[in-house]
């Protein structure tokens, strides 16, 4: 197992004090929650930082880990010294994320007593099981048609000896029609075991979008950027576009400009409420590539009194 | 939720399909009736209905309730506090779903 430098976790010193340590970790904290944060790995982040301020915030864990010596570093080869928190007497409780998973290994063989000791099923005890969450990524056509899915989820359960580890479980999920990125679909009776005679908490899914190469999503609405020709744009034209559930025939308006938006309505994502698919229209030059388009460009110059730049003041 | 025979399981989705009473919210949040009626106090959740007893919440709620509870036990912000980044954290998102669609 690794050895934690919950100290260097944090970016304070060992001999910092108990205000200092609070500062580092609101500081941390608001940098990788999952809920604000970005960040690249955000999620594990906050969970080192949670672990090492669980650990220093506490005047007793701190001296227990002080008490292993400032000469372990990080990433190197630990096993507890036997005996090694004698002496030490800890408080039980004090765990404030009870839905957070478990904290790492090295981190247990420390403390780990009382995280084992928490939500050991006493007898007699009946509790409603906790609701779990997971995300499930779908394909934008999959919100067209409905889909199913095979999940393959970790959970954490209690083994047999009481400790809590990962187990492994797959479910075939029907993806409803119509649904949306953020959403979430409930699977009652899915979530964590309840405790004595309790219910089951239930599974939520957090629908999300594989990115799609030409339609961007934005709730319900739909985003085409169309590339038209000059003469299609000027002049007017029908002409075929992409819908995620085939292709449809536009009529582009005579004097349409770059950036302009046709709305299809109800073409978006499917529901009480469908979405709109608006389409962009994107003006695209054909290349001066041969002397017969160069000589078109030049008559098209010699046709028109225009300047591109008139709002400029130039 | 139903089990059908090819033996998928099929859900509700949250914010579509499903309403919760007091009751219901503070069972799928973990959280006291004392608690959700300080956020609603706040304005942090809108549930339709006069009174306690007949106030019905949204499924969006959810969300909202648990990520201001997150909020608060780790950063350490008030309930005002949560609500503020709440709505700030949705005005993010709708301007960075934006900026993809622009590729900017």
């Amino acid at each position: 197992m690794e050895f934690k430098d919950y100290y260097q976790i944090m970016g304070v010193k060992r001999d910092a004090t108990q205000d200092e340590i609070k500062r580092a970790y609101r500081k941390l904290a608001r940098k990788y929650h999952p809920d604000v944060s970005k960040e690249p790995n955000a999620e594990a982040k906050f969970k080192d930082v949670g672990e090492a301020y669980e650990v220093l915030k506490d005047p007793e864990k701190r001296a227990a880990y002080d008490q292993l010596g400032a000469n372990w570093k990080a990433g190197q080869d630990f096993r507890p010294p036997p005996g090694w928190d004698q002496g030490f007497e800890y408080h039980r409780g004090g765990f404030s994320s009870a839905d957070a998973s478990p904290f790492s290994d090295f981190f247990e063989s420390l403390f780990g007593r009382e995280f084992s000791a928490r939500g050991g099923g006493r007898s007699g005890l009946h509790a409603h099981g906790q609701d779990t969450y997971a995300k499930v990524l779908i394909d934008l056509e999959d919100a067209y048609r409905g889909a199913s899915r095979a999940l393959t989820l970790r959970h954490t359960g209690l083994g047999s000896d009481g400790r809590p580890r990962w187990k492994e479980r797959t479910l075939n999920v029907r993806i409803p029609k119509g649904v949306h990125l953020g959403q979430h679909i409930r699977l009652a009776g899915q979530g964590e075991a309840g405790l004595g005679n309790g219910t089951p908490g239930d599974l939520y899914l957090e629908v999300e979008f594989r990115p799609h190469p030409i339609f961007h999503v934005e709730g319900r609405d739909l985003y085409l950027d169309l590339p038209v020709a000059p003469w299609e744009a000027a002049l007017g034209a029908a002409v075929k576009v992409p819908t995620p559930t085939g292709p449809v025939e536009l009529k582009i308006p005579a004097g349409s400009a770059a950036g302009g938006r046709l709305r299809l309505k109800g073409r978006g994502i499917p529901g009480t409420q469908p979405g709109d698919l608006y389409i962009v229209l994107q003006i695209a030059l054909p290349p001066a590539d041969s002397e017969a388009v160069k000589s078109a460009y030049r008559e098209l110059e010699k046709a028109f009194e225009f300047n591109p730049r008139v709002r400029l003041g130039v | 939720m139903t089990k059908d025979s090819s033996s998928f399981l099929s859900g509700d989705v949250l914010e579509e399909d499903l309403e919760f009473t007091l009751t219901e919210l503070c069972r799928v949040c973990s959280v006291s009736a004392e608690r959700i009626i300080e956020l609603v106090n706040e304005g942090l959740v809108e549930p339709r209905g006069k009174n306690p007893a007949r106030w019905r919440f949204r499924g969006v709620c959810v969300r909202r309730v648990r990520c201001a509870m997150r909020l608060e036990r780790d950063l350490g912000v008030n309930i005002a506090g949560a609500a503020l980044a709440l709505d700030l954290l949705d005005e993010i998102e709708i301007m960075r779903a934006r900026l993809k669609r622009l590729d900017i």
